[in-house]
């Protein structure tokens, strides 16, 4: 492959990758919602929904070797559009509906034809939603924040 | 003369419904939602998720309904859970310094990068009863004030970038991480493995341990160097994608114990460290767990191994809430053949002596 070539795929992962993490964030009736609003064409189970676990691994030390701290239940699936292209889906929990509706937006996002519309009516609002939890939750932290001050005695 | 014990069907199939019975209580007290364990005694769906070594906070809550509030058992139903699913594999190693902090505090540096955030807390409470939450009381909204974004470094970098505290073990090319769900234990254990056994260790027996490190038995001078909680996103290498996939994010509990000092011959004096690390809210946790890393530590870092938080065999040992109730709850089971050959023996013991005990009174008084 040229490097143009290179240069799309890694563009295209990323944007794939950013979505998952939208979507993943997300519950599964939000993303059903947000589907419901575009035209979905034709697409087929390639991996029927399951749920299982995976081992979480974090570093010794917080940034050392690896070591399995404990496991997390998730649910995966894969869909096929009938244009081919092949979506997943992955998310902790154990909702294998909402696996399947992340892998049809994962492939949708790979279709020229849908990844427009998929980004504006599904993951756009779903990230704006998730950017508003997130401030939320940073603005109640930030008001526990200790401000030290120093007693000024004598003369400054 | 062998006896075959039947007839407890009946008994355990009732004593199963009348356990249904008292588990739902009085019918006239609105029944408990997961939802509601979840949200209003989430710290005790944090320790079933971290001892239970499973994180799904819905599972957890049901496992405390069905077990009464009893969180060991609740533990013991999340295992018992655990091995009905397929692992997929493993993630990548989550990053602790990218964690969106709700908490996050350092006893060592006041002024540290990022501040000090308190977060929800029981520190600084009084600790009173509070007679309003038993009316039922709808709290105040939480304060909110602008969020600064800055890096939130770990105390341990900052204390790293001038030597004063050792670096953290990396991993050497041809090393896998051990998995003490896969392998039986064996000693001396590597680290990883140690972390692993803490990290689903009762709560209870860490802090007894870590406490007894403090009161002299292995004394290693901590500091909380810093103790942060929040959410962390998951990846997770799945191959037929063919990068790694985003899976979401979940609450963790870090601490950094700052202890004194090692050092040799070839390398300057600095901090050695101790880590902890916990699903959710964790803090006693992970602070107790930072604590007894270290002092299994000892023999790494040279020194004198005696007390019993340095005992890596005893520790890891003991450390596991789910076979030790295994086993100290199976002495409920019948044991009654064991106890017959028991109660024979002792009969025979008894006879012997009383035979003995004859003898010698026959020959006191024939002297």
């Amino acid at each position: 492959m040229d490097v143009h070539g290179n240069s799309q795929t890694s563009a295209m992962q990323a944007r794939r990758r950013a979505a998952m993490a939208v979507l993943a964030r997300a519950s599964g009736k939000e993303i059903a919602a947000r589907l419901g609003a575009v035209a979905l064409p034709a697409y087929e189970s390639l991996r029927e929904p399951e749920s299982g676990l995976v081992m979480v691994r974090g570093r010794i030390g917080g940034d050392g070797a690896a070591f399995n701290l404990g496991e997390a239940t998730v649910s995966r699936a894969a869909v096929r559009l009938a244009s081919g292209e092949v979506g997943f889906g992955y998310a902790l929990g154990r909702d294998g509906e909402k696996a399947k509706l992340i892998a049809l937006c994962d492939a949708l996002l790979q279709s020229d034809e849908h990844a427009d519309g998929a980004e504006a009516n599904v993951i756009a609002p779903l990230r704006e939603r998730l950017i508003a939890r997130r401030n939320a939750r940073a603005a109640e932290a930030a008001a526990t924040r200790v401000d030290f001050y120093t007693m000024v005695r004598g003369e400054g | 003369m062998y006896v075959a014990i039947k007839g407890g069907e009946r008994a355990i199939e009732n004593a199963h419904r009348l356990l249904a019975h008292e588990r739902r209580g009085d019918c006239d007290v609105p029944e408990l939602s997961l939802a509601q364990i979840s949200e209003q005694l989430g710290l005790a769906v944090d320790r079933v998720m971290s001892e239970g070594s499973l994180y799904d906070r819905e599972l957890a809550a049901l496992a405390i309904k069905q077990a009464r509030g009893d969180l060991i058992e609740a533990i013991f139903l999340v295992r018992a859970f655990r091995a009905t699913l397929p692992r997929f594999g493993v993630t990548e190693p989550v990053d602790t310094g990218q964690m969106q902090v709700r908490r996050r505090i350092s006893s060592t540096f006041k002024d540290v990068p990022g501040g000090q955030i308190l977060g929800p807390t029981f520190d600084y409470t009084h600790r009173l009863l509070d007679p309003q939450l038993a009316e039922g009381h709808a709290p105040e909204p939480p304060a909110t004030s602008e969020a600064v974004v800055c890096a939130m470094p770990r105390v341990t970098d900052i204390l790293g970038k001038d030597g004063l505290i050792e670096p953290s073990p990396q991993a050497s090319a041809d090393s896998a991480v051990g998995d003490l769900t896969r392998e039986p234990l064996s000693f001396p254990a590597d680290r990883d493995l140690r972390l692993q056994n803490l990290a689903r260790a009762d709560e209870g027996f860490l802090l007894a341990m870590g406490y007894s490190t403090q009161r002299g038995y292995g004394r290693n001078h901590p500091f909380a160097g810093e103790i942060r909680f929040g959410e962390v996103e998951v990846e997770f290498l799945a191959e037929e994608v063919g990068f790694a996939v985003p899976l979401g994010e979940i609450a963790l509990t870090e601490c950094q114990m700052v202890n004194q000092f090692g050092g040799s011959a070839t390398e300057a004096p600095c901090f050695t460290r101790g880590y902890g690390l916990a699903f959710g809210q964790s803090e006693r946790k992970a602070m107790s767990m930072a604590l007894v890393d270290r002092a299994l530590r000892a023999r790494e870092l040279g020194e004198e191994v005696g007390a019993p938080a340095q005992d890596e065999e005893f520790v890891m040992s003991h450390s596991d809430n789910v076979q030790a109730t295994g086993f100290v709850e199976h002495l409920k089971l019948p044991h009654y053949v064991d106890f017959q050959s028991e109660l024979g023996l002792l009969r025979k013991l008894r006879r012997e002596f009383a035979e003995a005990q004859r003898k010698a009174s026959m020959r006191e008084a024939a002297e």
